[in-house]
C-alpha cells in the first residue's frame, strides 16, 4: 500500500524576475512502512520537498497525497496526527524555555489526547531518556539527548510517517549511531515510514531501501539501496556524488 | 624538521561546580606535515587550536611547559608580541565562514588589510597580490569578487576566501579547525584539495582539527586523537582504521558504511579508564 505519493510536485519561492524554482516535478512515492531517502547538495531542494508536505511552504503545485487523501492548501489536525517531522539542529527546533515535559505534554494536549502524564513517561522510555530528564531544560541537555526530545514529540501523536531532515548532521558520529539505532527500532516497532533527507550517502544507504537523487530542484535518478551500494548508479550526477562521499 | 613543540598543554575553566579542564597534558609537535586531530564534540581539540594561538580569553586559563615556535616560547610573549604572531606566523581557519569574515567591508578590504597589517606594501601591490591570491584558491572573476561583500558568497567560495586571507601574510604554520564542515559534501574536496596544494607548495605546517575520521585519514600525514582533553592515540594517518585503542576502534565501527551494511550500527561503549589514562605524547 503506498502512504505518500508525490506527483508532479513544483516549489518556487519569490515572484516575478526574482521567482526562484526550488523544487520542479519532483514524482516519486513512499510505501507504507517503506524508508527513502533524498540525497542531494545544499540547494538542490531536498528539504524543501519535506516542507511542502508539511505545510511550511504554501507556494506549490502538483498533487501530496498522504494515506489515500490528497492534501489541500491547509493541513488539518488528522494530517499532523498522521504526518510529523523532526529537523536538522535540536539546538534550535526546542523552546528554550520550555521544559522536556511542558514540550511533550503541550504537544499531547494539541493532539487532544488524555492521560498526559503516562503518555510523558512512555514517550520518553520509548527514545531511551527515561524519567529523570522530564524536568529538565534543553541547555541541560546534550546534542543527542535533544534530538532523543525532538524525537518523542513527534512521535506523541503516534503518526504513520515520519519526515526527517538530516536528523544527525549535527551530531558526532558516536551519537549519530545511537539516534539512527533508535529510528531503525521505531520503525520495526511502530511500522512507521520515513522519508529521510541527508547529504550523507552512507546514512540514506544504512537507513533506507530507495533513494531519489536531486540536483538542482528535479530528481534525477530514483534507485535502490543495494544499487547505490553495487555502484549501479546510472546518471552521471549520482556517480560523482557517490565518488565524492566514498573517496576515491 | 620541528615547526612547533606544544609540552603540557592545560585549558581551565572554573565553574561553580570547581574547575574544568578542557585540555590535560597535551604535548605534540608539528613538522612540515599535515597533522589531524580528531575527537568528539567536547573532547578539547578546537581548544588545543586556539591555545597555541592564545586566544582563550580570560576566565579560561592556560598553562603549558612551553608552546615553542622557532626557538620561542609563545606563552612569554606579552599580548603585543603575540599579535605579530598571529596572522603572520600562525593563522587559523574557522569553521563556519559566515561568522569569520567581516559582513560589511569588502572582500577586497579584507584582504589587503590582512597583507598590509603583516608587509609594507603599497595599496596597489597588495591590490594586484589579493588578485592573485584569490586566484591561487580557484575564484574565477577575482576582480568582482573584490568588490563584493561576503554575503554574495556561498559557503565554499567565503571558505576559500577565507584561506586566500590566512595564506596571504605567508605564514609557518595553518590551523584549520572544521574547515569543511559548514560546506557540503561536493564542495569539502575542492576547497581541501586547495589548502593541500599551498600548503605543499609553501613548504607549511597544517593542523587540521576534524571530527571527520574518514576524511582526516585521507588528507593528513599522522593523526591525534583525543578524547576528554587527552590524546588517547596517535597514529599515521593512513593506518588509521588498524587503530587500537578502544575509542579510535569505537568510532570507526559507529559510521555506517555503504560497503559492508548492517542492520544495527554499533555504539561506542565510553570507558571511565580512557579519561584516566595519561595522555600520550604526539612527539615525532
Amino acid at each position: 500500500m503506498t502512504e505518500l505519493t508525490i506527483d508532479n510536485l513544483n516549489v518556487w519561492f519569490g515572484h516575478g524576475r526574482d521567482r526562484v524554482d526550488a523544487v520542479k516535478g519532483a514524482t516519486f512515492s513512499v510505501e507504507k512502512g517503506e524508508s527513502f531517502g533524498l540525497v542531494g547538495e545544499s540547494g538542490s531542494g531536498k528539504s524543501t520537498i519535506l516542507r511542502a508536505i508539511t505545510g511550511l511552504v504554501s507556494t506549490w503545485s502538483g498533487q501530496i497525497t498522504v494515506a489515500g487523501k490528497p492534501l489541500g492548501p491547509k493541513r488539518d489536525r488528522a494530517f499532523y496526527k498522521t504526518v510529523q517531522m523532526v529537523f536538522q539542529d535540536p539546538y534550535a527546533s526546542l523552546h528554550p524555555r520550555h521544559s522536556v515535559d511542558q514540550v511533550l505534554g503541550e504537544t499531547l494536549y494539541l493532539h487532544g489526547l488524555g492521560d498526559i502524564d503516562k503518555r510523558v513517561s512512555k514517550l520518553l522510555d520509548d527514545v531511551g531518556l527515561g524519567g529523570k530528564f522530564r524536568f529538565r531544560y534543553p541547555h541541560q541537555l546534550s546534542g543527542g539527548q535533544r534530538q532523543r526530545v525532538a524525537i518523542a514529540r513527534a512521535l506523541a501523536g503516534e503518526p504513520e510517517v515520519l519526515l526527517l531532515d538530516e536528523p544527525t548532521s549535527a551530531l558526532d558520529v558516536s551519537v549519530q549511531a545511537e539516534i539512527l539505532n533508535l529510528l531503525t527500532d521505531l520503525r520495526e516497532d511502530r511500522g512507521l515510514t520515513y522519508l529521510m533527507v541527508s547529504h550523507d550517502l552512507a546514512v540514506v544507504g544504512h537507513m533506507c531501501e530507495r533513494l531519489a537523487v536531486m540536483k538542482g530542484g528535479e530528481i534525477v535518478e530514483v534507485m535502490s539501496a543495494d544499487a547505490l551500494r553495487h555502484n549501479q548508479a546510472t546518471h552521471p550526477y549520482s556517480q560523482a556524488l557517490l565518488q565524492a562521499s566514498i573517496g576515491g | 624538521m620541528t615547526l612547533l613543540d606544544v609540552e603540557n598543554l592545560w585549558v581551565k575553566f572554573p565553574t561553580r561546580q570547581g574547575i574544568f579542564d578542557a585540555v590535560r597534558g597535551v604535548s605534540f609537535t608539528l613538522g612540515r606535515e599535515r597533522l589531524g586531530i580528531v575527537g568528539e564534540s567536547g573532547s578539547g581539540k578546537s581548544m588545543t587550536g586556539r591555545a597555541i594561538l592564545r586566544l582563550i580569553r580570560p576566565p579560561g586559563i592556560v598553562t603549558a611547559d612551553h608552546i615553542t615556535l622557532e626557538g620561542q616560547d609563545l606563552m612569554t610573549l606579552s599580548e603585543r608580541d603575540m599579535r605579530d604572531v598571529r596572522g603572520q606566523k600562525i593563522s587559523m581557519v574557522m569553521q563556519d565562514p559566515k561568522f569569520s569574515l567581516n559582513p560589511v567591508m569588502t572582500i577586497g578590504d579584507q584582504i589587503i588589510e590582512a597583507y598590509r597589517l603583516h608587509s609594507k606594501s603599497t595599496k596597489a601591490q597588495a591590490y594586484d597580490k589579493a588578485i592573485a591570491m584569490l586566484e591561487a584558491v580557484a575564484i574565477r572573476d577575482a576582480a568582482r569578487v573584490m568588490r563584493a561583500y561576503p554575503h554574495e558568497m556561498s559557503g565554499g567560495m567565503g571558505q576559500r576566501i577565507m584561506i586566500a586571507m590566512m595564506l596571504i601574510p605567508n605564514p609557518k604554520i595553518l590551523i584549520a579547525d572544521e574547515p569543511t564542515s559548514a560546506l557540503d559534501v561536493s564542495v569539502q574536496r575542492q576547497v581541501l584539495s586547495i589548502m593541500d596544494k599551498l600548503v605543499t607548495e609553501r613548504g607549511m605546517g597544517l593542523i587540521f582539527i576534524s571530527h571527520d575520521l574518514n576524511l582526516v585519514s585521507e588528507f593528513c600525514d599522522r593523526v591525534l586523537i583525543m578524547y576528554a582533553g587527552r590524546i588517547v592515540e596517535v597514529c599515521d594517518a593512513a593506518n588509521l582504521h588498524e587503530a587500537q585503542h578502544p575509542y579510535t576502534r569505537g568510532l570507526l565501527n559507529s559510521l555506517p558504511r555503504l560497503d559492508a551494511p548492517r542492520k544495527r550500527l554499533e555504539v561506542l561503549k565510553r570507558d571511565p579508564a580512557w579519561s584516566e589514562a595519561p595522555s600520550v605524547g604526539g612527539r615525532q
